[in-house]
C-alpha cells in the first residue's frame, strides 16, 4: 500500500484485493458489545470536508473512533475557510496540529494531492470535484463481492448522471481492474465524451441490459444541477430510467440493487424497490465503515517514511 | 547466513505432551464447564482444536474452540510503517464468565501474550484466562506466565524456535536453530 490512499486509478488488483480482505475481517468488530480496538491509538485524523457530506464524514469519523484514534472535524462552513483561509494555510494548520491523517473533500478535482504535499501526514481522498471517491468504490466492491462471491466476470450496469459522478468514475476504474464488465446507462446529456475509451459500454436505455446485468447500481441525479438543462424534466427522468417494480421485474432475478445516497425517492429509485428486499444500501453504508477501517490501517506511515515523495 | 538446527520435539512428542496439558487442564479447571479454548493465529489455533478433540475423548465434553489474532492489540503498531495483515478472530461462545485457555505455540516474551488479554477483556469478563504454551523459551518482558506448558526450552536470544504442525505447515516437529555468523555470536 501507498501512503496515500487518492485515486483508484494508481492501485492495482493486488492492492485493492488487499483492502477487501482486510475489510472482512473488520467485519467481527461491528458485532462486538464494544465496538473499538486500539490499533490507532494516539493518531489524529483530521476530516477537512470542504462540500456538504454526511454519510461519508461519519463514516470515516466513525471508522477512525473504532480505531481508537482522535478525530478531528473540520467543516468549511463554520470555520477560517470563510474568512478566506487558502487551501495551503489550512493544511499548514493541520500539520501543525500534528495530524496523522487527513481525510479531505473538496470542490476542486486535485485538491488531495495538493494537501499531500504539504505535510507528512497520509490523506486519503473524501471526494474530490469529478476526479474520484475511492472509498466509496471500494465498499461497493465489498459489498457485491460479499453477495456474489466474486467480482471477475460480473455484469454491473452503472446507470445516471454519469458525466458529473465521482463515483461513477472511481467505479468504473475498480471494476475494470478487477475483472468485471462495467455497462453505463444514461440519456446522452449524461455522459461524458468518449467515456467508452474508459472501457466501458454505453447505452442510452435500460432495455438493452435487462438479461444479463447482475449488479444494477444506480446514481442520485443531482436535482441542484437542473439549471444545468441536463433533463427535460425529473418526471421524464424517472419515466425513462427510474428504477420501479415494474422496471426490476424485467431484469434478472436476484439483481442487486445498489446506490450511493442520499437518495432521490421517486426519481431514480421508487419507494417499493427502495425499501425492496433486491436493494444493499443498508449493507453499503454498514461496510463502508469497515472498508475506511481497513485503508486507515494499511496506509503505510511512520517515521521512516517522513523524507519520502508524496504522490 | 549460516545456521545450526536441531530438533527438539517430534511428531509423537507433540502428541504426548498435548495429551498431558489436556488432563491437567481438566484437572485444574475440576471438569470441562464452562471452558473454552482459545487459540491465537495462527499455529495456536490448531492446538486448540487438537486439546479439544482429547478432551472430548477423556471426559465426553465438546469445548467451543475460538481463533484471537491479536495483531490490533501489539504494543509495536505505532513504531511500523507497514502495518501487517490482520487475520480472523472468531470467538463461537460467550466470554462472559467462561473458563478461558489461550493456546499458542510458543511463549517468549510474553507481549503477545499481554495483547491477547486486552483483546479477549474487550470482549467480554472471563472468569479466568489460562494460558497453554507447547514451548516455553523464557526470556519473558512482562510479568506473565503459562499454566500448561509442553516442554521448557532454555534458549539464548539469538537462537529461534521453530514449531511446525501439519495443519498450517504440512509436516510436524519442534526444532531449535542457532546462527553460526560471528557478528550475532559476539552480541
Amino acid at each position: 500500500m501507498d501512503r496515500n490512499l487518492i485515486r483508484i486509478r494508481s492501485l492495482d488488483r493486488e492492492d485493492i484485493t488487499k483492502i477487501l480482505e482486510q475489510s472482512k475481517v473488520f467485519l467481527e468488530i461491528l458485532d462486538r458489545p464494544i465496538k473499538k480496538v486500539p490499533a490507532l491509538r494516539g493518531k489524529v485524523v483530521v476530516t477537512l470536508f470542504f462540500e456538504p457530506s454526511t454519510r461519508t464524514r461519519m463514516s470515516f469519523e466513525l471508522a477512525a473512533k473504532m480505531l481508537s484514534a482522535d478525530v478531528l472535524n473540520f467543516a468549511a462552513s463554520t470555520s477560517s475557510a470563510v474568512k478566506g483561509e487558502s487551501l495551503k494555510d489550512t493544511a499548514l494548520t493541520m500539520k501543525a496540529l500534528g495530524a496523522d491523517y487527513i481525510v479531505v473533500r473538496h470542490t476542486h478535482t486535485g485538491a488531495p494531492e495538493f494537501i499531500a504535499k504539504q505535510g507528512d501526514f497520509r490523506v486519503i481522498n473524501g471526494g474530490d470535484g469529478f476526479g474520484e471517491h475511492p472509498t466509496q468504490a471500494l465498499l461497493d466492491l465489498f459489498t457485491i463481492r460479499q453477495k456474489l462471491g466474486r467480482l471477475e466476470g460480473l455484469n454491473v450496469a452503472i446507470m445516471g448522471d454519469i458525466a458529473h459522478s465521482r463515483v461513477a468514475r472511481s467505479n468504473i476504474f475498480a471494476l475494470n481492474k478487477m475483472g468485471a464488465n462495467v455497462r453505463l446507462v444514461a440519456p446522452p446529456t449524461m455522459l461524458p465524451v468518449n467515456i467508452e475509451k474508459l472501457g466501458a459500454e454505453v447505452h442510452y436505455r435500460p432495455d438493452a441490459i435487462l438479461e444479463d446485468t447482475d449488479v444494477l447500481y444506480l446514481l442520485r441525479v443531482q436535482t441542484e444541477r437542473q439549471k444545468d438543462s441536463l433533463l427535460p424534466s425529473l418526471k421524464e427522468y424517472a419515466e425513462l430510467f427510474g428504477v420501479n417494480g415494474d422496471l426490476l421485474s424485467k431484469f434478472k432475478k436476484d439483481v442487486m440493487v445498489m446506490h450511493p445516497g442520499p437518495i432521490n425517492r421517486g426519481v431514480e429509485i421508487s419507494h417499493d424497490v427502495a425499501d425492496g428486499n433486491d436493494t444493499y444500501i443498508e449493507e453499503q453504508v454498514r461496510n463502508g465503515l469497515v472498508v475506511r477501517m481497513a485503508v486507515l490501517y494499511l496506509l503505510e506511515g511512520g517515521k521512516e517514511a517522513a523524507h519520502e515523495a508524496v504522490s | 547466513m549460516k545456521s545450526k538446527t536441531v530438533e527438539i520435539m517430534d511428531e509423537e512428542g507433540i502428541k504426548r505432551a498435548l495429551i498431558r496439558i489436556a488432563h491437567e487442564i481438566l484437572e485444574k479447571n475440576k471438569g470441562a464447564e464452562r471452558l473454552a479454548l482459545l487459540g491465537l493465529q495462527t499455529r495456536g489455533v490448531p492446538i486448540a482444536e487438537r486439546l479439544a478433540a482429547i478432551i472430548k475423548e477423556i471426559e465426553g465434553a465438546d469445548v467451543p474452540v475460538g481463533a484471537l489474532d491479536v495483531t490490533l492489540y501489539r504494543d509495536d503498531l505505532s513504531h511500523m510503517r507497514h502495518h501487517p495483515q490482520v487475520r480472523a478472530t472468531t470467538v463461537p461462545f460467550n466470554v462472559e464468565n467462561a473458563r478461558i485457555v489461550i493456546t499458542d505455540e510458543v511463549i517468549y516474551t510474553g507481549r503477545t501474550i499481554r495483547a491477547a488479554m486486552d483483546a479477549i477483556m474487550d470482549l467480554g469478563r472471563p472468569q479466568v484466562i489460562q494460558l497453554a504454551a507447547l514451548i516455553d523459551r523464557g526470556h519473558r518482558e512482562l510479568p506473565i506466565r503459562a499454566d500448561y506448558v509442553g516442554k521448557n526450552i532454555p534458549t539464548s536470544r539469538l537462537e529461534w524456535v521453530h514449531v511446525r504442525l501439519r495443519e498450517v505447515d504440512g509436516i510436524e516437529g519442534v526444532t531449535l536453530g542457532r546462527s553460526l555468523d560471528r557478528a550475532a555470536d559476539d552480541e
